[in-house]
C-alpha cells in the first residue's frame, strides 16, 4: 500500500509539517525531518525554494529566499531526501512550482523523486487538465500521488472533479488567503468545511493555511482528517538557536 | 492568428495558476468577450478613447526621419494619449470591464509607473479605489509617477519581496487577489499572465493597428505597411501595432527588445534571446531563468522594458518566425532618442527610442512604408536624458 493512503487508514487527526528545504541552514533539512517523525508529526511537505512563489506569504517567500542564497538546487533535496530515507518512513510530499519541474525536466523529475523515496506532490500552479493528459497515467504506474487544493470558492462540482482526479489527499485552503495569514478559524470556514464533508468525497482531506497553534490544529481537525502546518513552524525557525529543541517545543505544543 | 479555447497561441499562454485564482481567472474567461464585443461596452470604450485619451493619434510621415533612412517612415503618434502612453488604451478598456463585472476594488502592478498611472487615471475617472504594487526600489528610480499615482488618488503599495522590481510587484498584485477574490479586479498592464489576460490587452490595444489601417491607406493607398517596428518589454504596444496585421504575410513585424548593457553581459532584457521556455506569472512563454528555474532579474535603463519575460504572442511570433526580434542597447536607444529629438522636435520615452534605434539595423528599400509605434513620450525620462546629454559633452 502507498505511504500516505497508508498513514491515512491508520492514524487520525494527522500533522502534517511543513519544511523549506536548504533553510535555515543549506543542510537542516535532513536533521529537522528527522526530528519532526520522532516527536510524532505524521507526514512532512518538503518545499523546493522558488523564486517566485506566487501562492506564499512572506515567511515562505522570506525562507524560500534565503534557502536559494545558501545554495539549495533539486539535486540537493534529492540527496537530502535520499539521506532522510535512511530512517524516516513516514510519508513525504514535496512542493513546488511548475515551472522547477519542468526545467529540471518532468518526466525525469518525477521518477528521480519516486526513486528517492518521494510519495507526493503539490504544484499549486499545475492546471488540473495538463496533470490529466499529461501526468496523471505515469502517477498511477509510479504509484505517485498527486494532491490538489480546493478553495471557498471551489465549487461542489469542481470540487468533485478534483477529488475524482488526484490521489492521496485534498489539500483545503483555509480561507481566502496566501500561506501564512490568519489565526483563528471562524463561522464562514466551519461551514465551508462541513460542505465539503457532506460531498462524500474520495480523498481525505487536509486542511492547511493559517492552522499555527493547538487551538487550531484542534478546531481543524474536527472537521478533516488533520492538517498542514506551515508558516508558523518557520517562524520558529526563524528564531531558533536548537534546531532539536525548537522542534521538540514546536510539536509537543500543538498534540499535548 | 488567434488563441485556442485554451489560451495557447501555438505552445505558448495558458493559465497555470493556483486554484484560489481559478474562480476569478475563469469568471474573467468566460465572460470577457462577450462583454466587450457588445455593443453597449464598444460603444463606451470607442466614446472615452476619443472624447478622453484624444484618440486617433496621428500617423505622422517623419519628414526628416525618412530622409536620412532614405525611406517612408510613420509614426504612429502613442505619445499623444492622455497620461502620455498607449497604456491607457488597455486601462480604459479593463476598467469597462471590470466595472460590468461589479468589481469595486482595482488593484495592478507597475514598473516604471506609466501602467500605475493609466490605472490611478481610469480609478478616479470611475471612482473606483486603487491600490498600485511597485517595487520598491522602482519606487525610487520613478518618483515623479509615484507622485502622480498618489495625486490621482492611488494607494502606492512597496513591493518588497524578491528582487523588489516589476516582477516583484506582479507577484504581489497575484497575492492580494488571491486574498481578495471577491471584490476585487486585477488590471494587468501587458499581454503577460495568465489567459484570458493576454488576449484580453491585446484586443484592447489593437485599435493601434485598426486606426492605421484607414491612416494608411489615407496617406499611401493601400491599407498595410511594409515593415512595423515596435518595443517589446511585456510586449502590449508591439501586440497593439501588429494585431490587424497579424495574418498578412506582406507586413514585416519587428520586435524590438531592450539589450541593456549588451547581450552578451547578462545585463540584458532581451528575453527571445537568452531566455528559454517556462512559465512566469501564470504563462507558458520565454522568460530569463537559471537551469533551476529561478527567474532571474533583468536589466535596461528604460524601467517599462525591465522584465524578465515577454507576454506569450511574441514568444509564439519569435518561435514560429512570423516576427522578426531585434535588440537595442541602452546606449544606442538613448542616441535615437536625441535622434529624434533634434529631427523631428519628438522626445519619446525611453522604451519607445528602443524602437527608433532599430531604424539602424535594417535595410530599407527607397520607397518602403515603415510604421515606428511611438508607444510613449519622454516626460518621464527627462532625468535621465538630461543625465546622459552632460556624460554625452
Ligand atoms: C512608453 C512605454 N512603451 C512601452 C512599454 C513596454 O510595455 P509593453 O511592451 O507592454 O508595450 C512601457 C511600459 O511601461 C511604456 O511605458
Amino acid at each position: 500500500m502507498k505511504r500516505i493512503e497508508n498513514t491515512f487508514q491508520n492514524k487520525r487527526n494527522i500533522l502534517n509539517v511543513y519544511i523549506t528545504a536548504g533553510y535555515p541552514n543549506l543542510n537542516d533539512t535532513i536533521e529537522i525531518v528527522q526530528k519532526l517523525k520522532k516527536n510524532g508529526v505524521d507526514m512532512v511537505e518538503i518545499g523546493m525554494p522558488f523564486s517566485d512563489p506566487l501562492a506564499d506569504g512572506p515567511t515562505i517567500q522570506n525562507s524560500s529566499q534565503i534557502a536559494i542564497k545558501n545554495g539549495i538546487t533539486l539535486e540537493l533535496i534529492f540527496r537530502q531526501i535520499e539521506e532522510i530515507r535512511k530512517t524516516v518512513s513516514i510519508p513525504i510530499v514535496l512542493m513546488g512550482y511548475y515551472n522547477q519541474v519542468l526545467q529540471y525536466d518532468d518526466t525525469t523529475f518525477f521518477e528521480k523523486a519516486k526513486a528517492v523515496g518521494v510519495d507526493g506532490f503539490i504544484i499549486p500552479d499545475l492546471p488540473l487538465d495538463i496533470y490529466q493528459k499529461q501526468y496523471k497515467s505515469s502517477f498511477e504506474n509510479l504509484g505517485l500521488d498527486m494532491i490538489f487544493l480546493i478553495t471557498p470558492q471551489t465549487t461542489d462540482e469542481r470540487i468533485r472533479l478534483i477529488d475524482n482526479e488526484s490521489s492521496g489527499f485534498l489539500y483545503v485552503v483555509s480561507s481566502f488567503a496566501i500561506t501564512g495569514s490568519k489565526s483563528d478559524i471562524e463561522q464562514n470556514q466551519i461551514d465551508y468545511f462541513k460542505r465539503i464533508n457532506n460531498l462524500n468525497l474520495k480523498n481525505p482531506r487536509l486542511i492547511g493555511f493559517g492552522i499555527s497553534d493547538k487551538k487550531t490544529f484542534d478546531k481543524a481537525c474536527e472537521y478533516a482528517e488533520g492538517t498542514i502546518i506551515g508558516s508558523a513552524f518557520i517562524k520558529a525557525l526563524e528564531k531558533s538557536k536548537n534546531i532539536k529543541e525548537t522542534v521538540k517545543s514546536f510539536i509537543v505544543n500543538i498534540k499535548k | 492568428m488567434e488563441i485556442d479555447k485554451n489560451g495557447f497561441y501555438g505552445d505558448f499562454g495558458g493559465a497555470f495558476i493556483p486554484e484560489m485564482l481559478y474562480h476569478n481567472v475563469n469568471e474573467l474567461k468566460e465572460n470577457y468577450l462577450q462583454i466587450i464585443e457588445s455593443t453597449d461596452f464598444q460603444e463606451e470604450f470607442k466614446d472615452l478613447l476619443k472624447e478622453y485619451v484624444g484618440r486617433p493619434t496621428p500617423l505622422y510621415f517623419a519628414k526628416r526621419l525618412s530622409k536620412k533612412y532614405n525611406t517612408n517612415i510613420f509614426l504612429k503618434r502613442e505619445d499623444l494619449n492622455h497620461t502620455g502612453a498607449h497604456k491607457i488604451n488597455n486601462t480604459i478598456g479593463q476598467i469597462l470591464l471590470a466595472k460590468r463585472m461589479n468589481k469595486k476594488r482595482i488593484i495592478a502592478e507597475t514598473g516604471a509607473g506609466q501602467h500605475g498611472v493609466a490605472t490611478a487615471t481610469v480609478c478616479a475617472l470611475m471612482g473606483l479605489d486603487c491600490i498600485v504594487y511597485m517595487g520598491e526600489i522602482d519606487i525610487k528610480r520613478q518618483a515623479p509617477n509615484v507622485a502622480r499615482m498618489k495625486m490621482l488618488g492611488a494607494e502606492v503599495r512597496p513591493a518588497t519581496s524578491g528582487s523588489k522590481t516589476l516582477k516583484d510587484a506582479t507577484n504581489e498584485a497575484i497575492r492580494d487577489w488571491i486574498a481578495n477574490p471577491v471584490d476585487t479586479y486585477y488590471l494587468i498592464g501587458s499581454v503577460v499572465g495568465p489567459h484570458p489576460y493576454p488576449d484580453m490587452v491585446a484586443r484592447f490595444q489593437s485599435i493601434i493597428s485598426e486606426e492605421m489601417k484607414s491612416q494608411l491607406q489615407e496617406k499611401t493607398g493601400r491599407n498595410y505597411p511594409d515593415k512595423i517596428i515596435a518595443c517589446v518589454g511585456g510586449g502590449s504596444n508591439a501586440a497593439g501595432a501588429f494585431f490587424h496585421y497579424l495574418d498578412n504575410e506582406n507586413v514585416e513585424l519587428i520586435a524590438v527588445e531592450a539589450d541593456g548593457l549588451g547581450v552578451e553581459t547578462g545585463k540584458t532584457a532581451a528575453t527571445t534571446q537568452i531566455g528559454t521556455e517556462g512559465i512566469i506569472h501564470g504563462s507558458k512563454t520565454l522568460l530569463m531563468q537559471n537551469s533551476e528555474g529561478q527567474i532571474t532579474e533583468p536589466y535596461s535603463i528604460s524601467a517599462g522594458l525591465d522584465y524578465p519575460g515577454v507576454g506569450p504572442l511574441h514568444a509564439h511570433l519569435f518561435k514560429s518566425g512570423r516576427g522578426t526580434f531585434l535588440g537595442a542597447t541602452d546606449k544606442e536607444a538613448l542616441a535615437a532618442a536625441y535622434q529624434l529629438t533634434k529631427l523631428e522636435g519628438i522626445i519619446p520615452a525611453l522604451e519607445s527610442a528602443h524602437a527608433l534605434a532599430a531604424l539602424n539595423k535594417i535595410d530599407f528599400k527607397p520607397n518602403e512604408n515603415v510604421v515606428v509605434n511611438l508607444s510613449g513620450r519622454g516626460d518621464k525620462d527627462m532625468e535621465t536624458y538630461i543625465r546622459e546629454m552632460e556624460n554625452r559633452d
